[in-house]
Formats: C-alpha cells, sequence, structure tokens
C-alpha cells in the first residue's frame, strides 16, 4: 500500500543497478559484523587497560573512587556526597545487587528504588561494562535499570566492576550480544553533561547530570 | 651551488611553462626558473606557443573552453622531458586535472596521463628530482614563507622551499602563523567576491606584520600579487617576492608592486 | 527553513559587517580547529580509520535498498515503525499524524538538522502543537526566531550579552534584576527553564547520526544530555533521519564514530552517545511506548544517482567548515540554509536547485583545507566543481563575466593572437600612468582595486624579453 516506500526503493534500485550476489553480500556482511581497525591504545595488558579506562575518564571530567567489596559502597556513597556538600538522599535502580546491598550500614543515607520522575538530586546505577580506550561508561535500560536515573538528577553514581572494564567498544558489542541482544536504550557516557554553546566556553551540567562519580568494585562479586 | 651527484647521470629536456601572470607581471621569476634548472643540470626550452594552464575556464566549469586550452598545451609540451612551472596550481591543472576533462576522449586522456607524470612545480622539482640541496644565493633580510593551497594540498610542497631557503646566506627564516591558509586569491574568486578576499588577506597581512619578516615569500603569482596588493595599500613596508628569485640569486630587481 | 540562497551578497556583506559574528569567527579558527589537531594527534590510527569509514559509507551507500530494508525489518522486529517520505512535505505530515495521535500539545526536540530542511517546527506550530527545541544552541535561536548558523554549533553567532537579553525577555516569571553576566548562570536558566518541559512533553523528536540496519537502532551523539531526556520521558520517541545515515553493524558504526567527535570538536568521544531500538521492552520501568522512525528522500536517491553521490558519506561533523576559510569570513547564515560552508556549497544546490543557490559553489578559492580535514575523504572542492559545471551549462553567472571568460578562452587556445593581445594591452596599460608600479584603481579592474593596489604588468612581458633576446637563455 505505501506509495513512497515503492518510489523510493523504485528510484534506489535504479540508482543503484543491478547487482549480482548483492543480497547475499549484504547478508554475509550483517552476519560476519567484522571489526575495523581498533586503537593500539587499550590492546594492553590488563593492569594497564584499567589504569587507561581511569586515566581517559578522568581527562573526561569524571570523578573515581575505588571499593573492594560491596560492603564498602555506602561508605563510598555517602563520603562522596559529604565532600560534594550534597544531600544524602539517593535513588539507585532496583538491580538485584544493588537492593542486596546493606545500605541500612550507612545511617545518613536515605535510599528508594526505582526509575526517576525529576525530582532526585542523586542516582545509582550499576554498569553493563566500560570501555578503556575513551573512559567510557556503557548502561543499558532494563527490567531493572531506567535510563531516567541516567539523565534527570544532578549528580550521577556509576558502580562499574574491575573486571567489566574492556578495551575498545567492539568487545562491549560481543558482551551486550551474548547478553542476548539490544536493549531499549544503551547509553555510552564520557563525563557530565556539557555545553560550549555560548560563545564556546565549556561547562558542565547543560541537561543532564553535572557529575558523574564512578565508583569501581575490585572482587567481581 | 651541490647537486647530489647521483641524480645527475642525464641532462633532461624540460620544457619551462611560464604561467600567464608570470608573463605579464613578473618576467624576471621565468628567468630564474630557467637560471636554477640549468643550474641543476637541465637542458631548458621556452615554446613559445603557450599561454595559460586553463584554470579559469576550469574552475568556471567550463569544460570544453578547458579542453580547448587543455590541447594546446598537451601539443605544445608532449616532446620534453620534462615540463616544470614556478606555479603551484599551473602544476596542478596540468598534473591532476587534465586528465579529467578528457574522461570521454581515451587518446586525449592517455595524452594528458602522460604529461600529468612529467609535470612539476619548480622549487619540488629541484629538489625532489634534481636532488638539489643547497643554492649560492645571499639573502640578508628576515623572511617569511606563505603556503600556497595547491601547492601544498594538491602536489604536497611544503619542505622544499624551506630546504633550499636554509640554504641562501644571510636569510632569516620565520615561520608564518597560519601558513597554510588561504590568502584570498583564488582566481576569479577575487574579484567576484572582493569584500571576502579582502577579509582572508587582511589575517594574512596581520600575520605576515606579526611576523616581523622584512620579506614574503610564495611559489604562486596570484598569492603573491594579492599579498603585495593588499601589503602596499596598508602602507606596510614588507615586500613580497616569488621564491625562485631567491634561490636564483636575482633579487636585484625592485620587488612586486615596488620601484619607481 | 526559508531558504534565503539567493540573497548570498546582501547576506555576505551583513555577515562582513556584524563584529560579534566576526569576533566568534575569530575564536572558532582558534578553538575547533586546534582541539581538532591535538584530537587526532592523539590517535596514530586516525588515517587508517578515515579510509575505513569511508569505506564502510560507500559499501552502504552501494547497496542501500537492501541495508534501508534490513533495518525496516530490525525496527519492526522490536516494535517499532518505519515511515517512508519522498519529500517534506510528506515528512511533515506523517509526523503530524503521529504527534495528533496522542493529541500531543508540546513536543520535546533534539538537534536535527532534517528538522530544518523540512522546517517542522514552523508546520506544528502552524497546527497548533508547541515545539521546544532542548539543545541549548536551537534553544538560543528559537527564541530569537533565527536559523542555525553552524551544524554543530548552532548559536555560535551570539554573544552572552545577547542570549541574556533573549532570555530575559522570554523567561518573564524570573526576577527581572537578576544577574545574567555569566555563561555558567544562563546555562543553568536553561537547565532549569527546560526541565518541566521534558517532563511534560507528550512527544519526543530527535534526528539520528547514524541507523543501524543490523539491529533496527538509531544512534544520537550528543554532550548536553538533551537528546536523551528528549528521547525517553515522552510516550512516543520520533526519529528523523534522511536515508544515508545507514550504517550495516554496530561494529561500523563504533568505526565511524571514532571519527566523528574527534572532527567535530576535538574530543575523543561525546559525552552522550545513545543506541536506541524500538520502544520500550514490557518490562521496562521508563522509555517511550511507541518509536517511529521517519526516514526521509528528499533529493537523496536522485543524489546517488549522481556525479556527487560522495556528498552522501557525509557524517555531519562540521570539520570542512571550521577550517573554510570563507566560512570564517561570513559565517553560516549568509549561506542562506540550513547546510553552510563547503559541504553546504554541494548539498544546498543539490537539493534546492543550483539555479537558486549557485553563488554557494563560487564562493571558494578552492584551497582544499575541507577535503584535508574530511573524516570521510570526501572530495570537496571536486563535488563544488561539479556544481559550478552546472551553474554554467544553465548560464547564470553574469553576462560579463561569461563573455570575459569565452574571450579569454578563444585568445588562450590561439597563442598568436595571444600575444599580439597582450601586447595592446599591456601597450595601454603602460599609457595610463607610464612607469606606475601599482594601480590604485584601474578600469575593468574594480573588484581587485576596491580593497588592494594593483602591481603593474611588466613594462615587457617574459615573452617580449624572450623574443628579443633571440629565445637565449639569460641572455
Amino acid at each position: 500500500m505505501d506509495d513512497a516506500r515503492a518510489t523510493i526503493m523504485g528510484g534506489l534500485r535504479a540508482a543503484l543497478g543491478e547487482r549480482r550476489g548483492a543480497q547475499e553480500q549484504v547478508r554475509a556482511r550483517l552476519a560476519a559484523h567484522q571489526r575495523g581497525t581498533i586503537p593500539a591504545r587499550s590492546q594492553v595488558a590488563r593492569a594497564a587497560q584499567v589504569a587507561l579506562f581511569e586515566q581517559m575518564a578522568l581527562a573526561a571530567e569524571a570523578t573515581i573512587a575505588h571499593v573492594r567489596d560491596d560492603s564498602e559502597i555506602p561508605q563510598a556513597v555517602a563520603s562522596y556526597l559529604v565532600q560534594e556538600n550534597l544531600p544524602a538522599i539517593i535513588r539507585i535502580a532496583p538491580e538485584t545487587r544493588l537492593q542486596a546491598i546493606d545500605w541500612a550500614m550507612q545511617s545518613t543515607l536515605t535510599t528508594s528504588f526505582g526509575a526517576s520522575d525529576g525530582s532526585d538530586a542523586v542516582a545509582l546505577v550499576s554498569a553493563f561494562s566500560a570501555v578503556a580506550e575513551t573512559g567510557t561508561i556503557m548502561l543499558h535500560s532494563g527490567a531493572n535499570n531506567p535510563t531516567t536515573l541516567n539523565f534527570l538528577p544532578d549528580t550521577h553514581i556509576v558502580l562499574l566492576d574491575e573486571d567489566r572494564i574492556t578495551g575498545a567498544y567492539e568487545d562491549a558489542w560481543d558482551d551486550l550480544r551474548k547478553a542476548g541482544g539490544m536493549p531499549r536504550t544503551v547509553n555510552f557516557v564520557t563525563g557530565p553533561s556539557r555545553t560550549a554553546d555560548i560563545e564556546q566556553t565549556l561547562l558542565m551540567g547543560a541537561h543532564g547530570p553535572r557529575r558523574l562519580h564512578i565508583i569501581i568494585r575490585k572482587n567481581g562479586s | 651551488m651541490q647537486i647530489a651527484s647521483d641524480k645527475i647521470r642525464d641532462r633532461p629536456h624540460v620544457g619551462l611553462f611560464v604561467t600567464c601572470l608570470v608573463d605579464v607581471f613578473r618576467p624576471q621569476v621565468g628567468f630564474a626558473a630557467i637560471k636554477l634548472l640549468e643550474q641543476s643540470g637541465c637542458r631548458v626550452s621556452v615554446p613559445t606557443p603557450q599561454t595559460c594552464c586553463g584554470q579559469p575556464a576550469y574552475n568556471s566549469g567550463d569544460q570544453v573552453g578547458t579542453r580547448k586550452i587543455a590541447k594546446t598545451v598537451i601539443e605544445v609540451f608532449e616532446p620534453f622531458d620534462f615540463v616544470v612551472a614556478p606555479s603551484g596550481s599551473c602544476a596542478a591543472m596540468i598534473k591532476l586535472h587534465f586528465a579529467d576533462v578528457f574522461s570521454d576522449d581515451v587518446d586525449m586522456k592517455a595524452r594528458a596521463e602522460a604529461l600529468a607524470a612529467r609535470t612539476h612545480e619548480l622549487v619540488s622539482f629541484l629538489v625532489d628530482q634534481r636532488g638539489m640541496v643547497t643554492t649560492d644565493a645571499v639573502f640578508p633580510q628576515s623572511v617569511t614563507y606563505h603556503d600556497s593551497c595547491s601547492g601544498l594540498r594538491e602536489l604536497g610542497i611544503r619542505e622544499h622551499p624551506r630546504r633550499l631557503l636554509d640554504t641562501v646566506k644571510g636569510l632569516r627564516m620565520t615561520e608564518l602563523a597560519d601558513s597554510d591558509v588561504c590568502c584570498g586569491f583564488g582566481g576569479t574568486f577575487c574579484v567576484k567576491y572582493p569584500d571576502i578576499s579582502n577579509r582572508m588577506v587582511e589575517d594574512k597581512t596581520s600575520a605576515i606584520a606579526a611576523s616581523g619578516a622584512e620579506t614574503v615569500l610564495a611559489g604562486d603569482m596570484g598569492c603573491l600579487l594579492n599579498m603585495a596588493g593588499k601589503l602596499k595599500r596598508e602602507g606596510s613596508h614588507v615586500e613580497t617576492r616569488h621564491v625562485a628569485e631567491v634561490l636564483a640569486g636575482m633579487t636585484d630587481d625592485p620587488a612586486i608592486g615596488e620601484g619607481d | 527553513m526559508e531558504a534565503k540562497t539567493h540573497a548570498f551578497s546582501a547576506n555576505v556583506a551583513d555577515a562582513l559587517e556584524d563584529e560579534p559574528l566576526q569576533r566568534a569567527l575569530q575564536k572558532l579558527k582558534q578553538g575547533f580547529v586546534v582541539k581538532r589537531r591535538e584530537a587526532i594527534d592523539n590517535l596514530p590510527e586516525f588515517e587508517r580509520l578515515r579510509a575505513e569509514g569511508q569505506a564502510i559509507k560507500d559499501h552502504t551507500l552501494g547497496h542501500l535498498d537492501l541495508y534501508l530494508e534490513e533495518f525496516e525489518a530490525k525496527v519492526a522486529a522490536k516494535g517499532g515503525q518505519v515511515h517512508w517520505c519522498r519529500d517534506a512535505g510528506e515528512a511533515r505530515k506523517k509526523i503530524l499524524t503521529i504527534c495528533r495521535s496522542v493529541d500531543a500539545r508540546t513536543v520535546t526536540k533534539g538537534k536535527s538538522m532534517i528538522g530544518e530542511e523540512i522546517a517542522i517546527n514552523d508546520y506544528l506550530e502552524e497546527n497548533g502543537i508547541e515545539p521546544i527545541e532542548t539543545d541549548l544552541g536551537e534553544y538560543i535561536i528559537q527564541l530569537r526566531k533565527e536559523p542555525p548558523s553552524h551544524i554543530i554549533a548552532p548559536a555560535i553567532h551570539v554573544p552572552k550579552e545577547a542570549v541574556a537579553d533573549v532570555f530575559r525577555e522570554t523567561h518573564t516569571d524570573l526576577d527581572p534584576e537578576r544577574s545574567l553576566e555569566d555563561p555558567r548562570t544562563l546555562v543553568d536558566e536553561a537547565r532549569s527553564m527546560l526541565r518541566q518541559k521534558y517532563l511534560d512533553a507528550d512527544v519526543g523528536i530527535t534526528g539520528a547520526n547514524f541507523l543501524v540496519a543490523e539491529t533496527g537502532s538509531t544512534v544520537i551523539v550528543t554532550n548536553e544530555g538533551n537528546g536523551d531526556l528528549t528521547q525517553s520521558l515522552p510516550g512516543i520517541h520520533i526519529v528523523l533521519a534522511s536515508l544515508e545515515k545507514v550504517v550495516p553493524t554496530l561494529e561500523d558504526a563504533s568505526t565511524i564514530l571514532r571519527l566523528l567527535a574527534r572532527s567535530a570538536t576535538g574530543q575523543e568521544f561525546s559525552a552522550y552517545t545513545t543506541f536506541s531500538t524500538g520502544p520500550k521492552r514490557p518490562d521496562d520501568l521508563d522509555g517511550p511506548a511507541q518509536f517511529h522512525v521517519v526516514l526521509l528522500d528528499n533529493g537523496r536517491t536522485e543524489l546517488l544517482a549522481s556525479e556527487s553521490r560522495e556528498i552522501l558519506r557525509c557524517i555531519r561533523c562540521g570539520a570542512c567548515m571550521n577550517h573554510c576559510p570563507v566560512y570564517g569570513a561570513i559565517g553560516g547564515h549568509a549561506y542562506g540554509w540550513v547546510y553552510p560552508g563547503p559541504m553546504g556549497a554541494v548539498l544546498t544546490p543539490a537539493l534546492l536547485g543550483i539555479e537558486r543557490s549557485h553563488d554557494l559553489p563560487h564562493a571558494s578559492t578552492f584551497c582544499g583545507r575541507c577535503e584535508e580535514v574530511c573524516p570521510m575523504n570526501i572530495p570537496l572542492p571536486k563535488l563544488i566543481r561539479y556544481q559550478r559545471r552546472k551553474a554554467f551549462e544553465r548560464r547564470l553567472s553574469g553576462r560579463v563575466g561569461r563573455w570575459g571568460l569565452a574571450l579569454w578562452v578563444a585568445v588562450a587556445a590561439r597563442p598568436a593572437l595571444y600575444r599580439t593581445f597582450l601586447s595592446v594591452l599591456l601597450f595601454c596599460v603602460s599609457l595610463l600612468r607610464p612607469r606606475c608600479t601599482r594601480f590604485r584603481w584601474l578600469p575593468l579592474a574594480s573588484g581587485w582595486t576596491k580593497h588592494r593596489d594593483l602591481p603593474a604588468p611588466a613594462t615587457k612581458s617574459f615573452f617580449q624579453i624572450w623574443k628579443s633576446r633571440g629565445s637565449n637563455s639569460n641572455g
């Protein structure tokens, strides 16, 4: 029924002419998802990769803290908020693992779980993985990962397992494919929100979070 | 004057493509080119049936007109071992664009490509093809250098003039800020859009003034006329010459736009 | 956006007199140019990635029909809808229909050049729907009721005092005495004024830097977070994209993404690069219930069939205009339509017709800096020259110019005639002011002498001297 589609497709086919084996070629290329050149900087030994991630994230104006395991997280979050002079109230992604943390350990913290309605100052989420090449966090939407937590609150705290740091984006895509494919939203986040739209002056905190704080957890689980 | 000896095994016959702007505005550049080419061991001829490389027609979108001119150039210059022009834009026109205007004519295209392979801008020819490493010129002035766009981006000419100028006695070189930014000549552009061209050449003369140099050099007459014209209009004392004049030690004449 | 491409001369005159614009352009030349250079120096693989990016796009364009079909199938599989639109009119109507289906009153918008191309904002307003630009630069120019002047930094021409003025005029609920000196306060004010609008919007429209065929995903590359708020809060997310945005796989997108931010702003990666695939999933806690991709042709199939096909590789990074000395002298508004600078000099005549816009490809010196920095290796000077050929064939230049050129060609192709012609000319010039070394004015040369002296021609041409020496060398 769609005339527009037919016209456009007809125009494309006329422009491109007959191409033998094109369908197979396209199918094969899509299935292979071959990688292009991966910059050498992230193709290094594990320790150097982690160090690269931290260096690049800091250069993008994120801040970083380290914890050894889940028990240290509440304290790490609380002290960050005190340091930044922020209210000790956080909205947390309702991930099983985040819910299992003993938040009560840090009595100064008020916690709640769920998406954001715009009234939250601080959000805490968990990263799917991270890309050392550019110091980038990879987040994705899901039943327990509301996207609004990544953009509405002023302060964005991201929990990242050290062994989820990969070298390049291509590694992250392979991990995502293994985990079941594309969610509604995949966010690559590199530092806080920023703009240079006023007289080319760079300022943090345009519409998204003003601060990005990454807590890197050493032990996997 | 020294030439790396392994390059001078032959005595090639060079056809000098004078260029229309050198012919009309600054003949001494043509003579400087001949002197340098002979010093580098070439036999130089200057065929008289030459006029223009065809850029004005080509850049105006006139394929037919360009073909007419290009055909003449090819016929006149084919007999030579090399075609050398004291201009990046004219050399690039022959070297990179002639084949394009004959895309429908297999024979002419082949002839254009053959000529292209033997066509060079002057300074890069001296350095790359003739192995020239020094000059015996003297020019005790502070100098800065403007990189003409065609020479720079179409032919990769950047180090060649600097290397040779480095060997000119007494010459003190200061790099021009934004030396690789267009001076605003652009052929017919400067008369079709004079106000935009002016804005661009103002940036260029500011940079020249900031360099503190007494003389500005370049390898293309279009750029040189443009910069000299603006410098003089601004009352500047900075002089303008073609780099060939300095390399050939032929700087007794007044600089461009100077004199009586 | 209404085209003012025919008014190029007037636009240029205004631009050259506009001091705040000239200051902004000076800053641009130091800013983006330097940052890009640094970013590229930090990536040894840049040249190889450029070649790969070019190859990806060329391959995709060579099978654009098949990749678009694949993209459409994947979008549908995830619960989204693709709408094919032949021209701006169809795209506008389609967007209105979608908005009307939920009685939309307000629509938030991420930055979209296609949105400008189809003039969607005016159309929505005419139909009782309020479009709200959320990118800070777009928000500023929306309030000022003017078009963008750069494809990455739309308000680059607006000084902070002017931003303060328009904020004061518009945000009337705030204290009129408040200080708006500092860009920081301006950004914070925009943030707080737009916050509720994001939450209230019924529909969010974004552009797309890429459409990924493998997964049916659309990609936006931003720094502010406005695009993400636009596309995740309202119940409907509409993506507006032209056909050539397609790339085959996620890996292909990643290769080209390595080129994009670097070439545009000198960043390693933008703050937010987001891949969206269909509407929210059943268990998701947030996200839009509907996902629509409006695919626009509007001249792309014609371009694909033409000799200017290579312009379709453009990834809208803005590097060409950042490095163009002509753009750097006149800014974006002078080009009169959505796309300024070198890529605009090709795309605007291709989409609007050369008749209306022939000044754009002529206002270039062919310096080649654009081609040098284009991450997709688009031969911009060559494509601009093609537009000049079209203009020449349609006799769009002034009569004087055409006759002058015809005369030049006729004479230059006949060397003997040329020599005679030239000796006569030189003789006449020497009569004007004998022994003059430069002219402050010369008949027929006022374009030159308006701003520059013209060094006098030599008293004898090279060939006159050569002939008199008996054709010897330095005799």
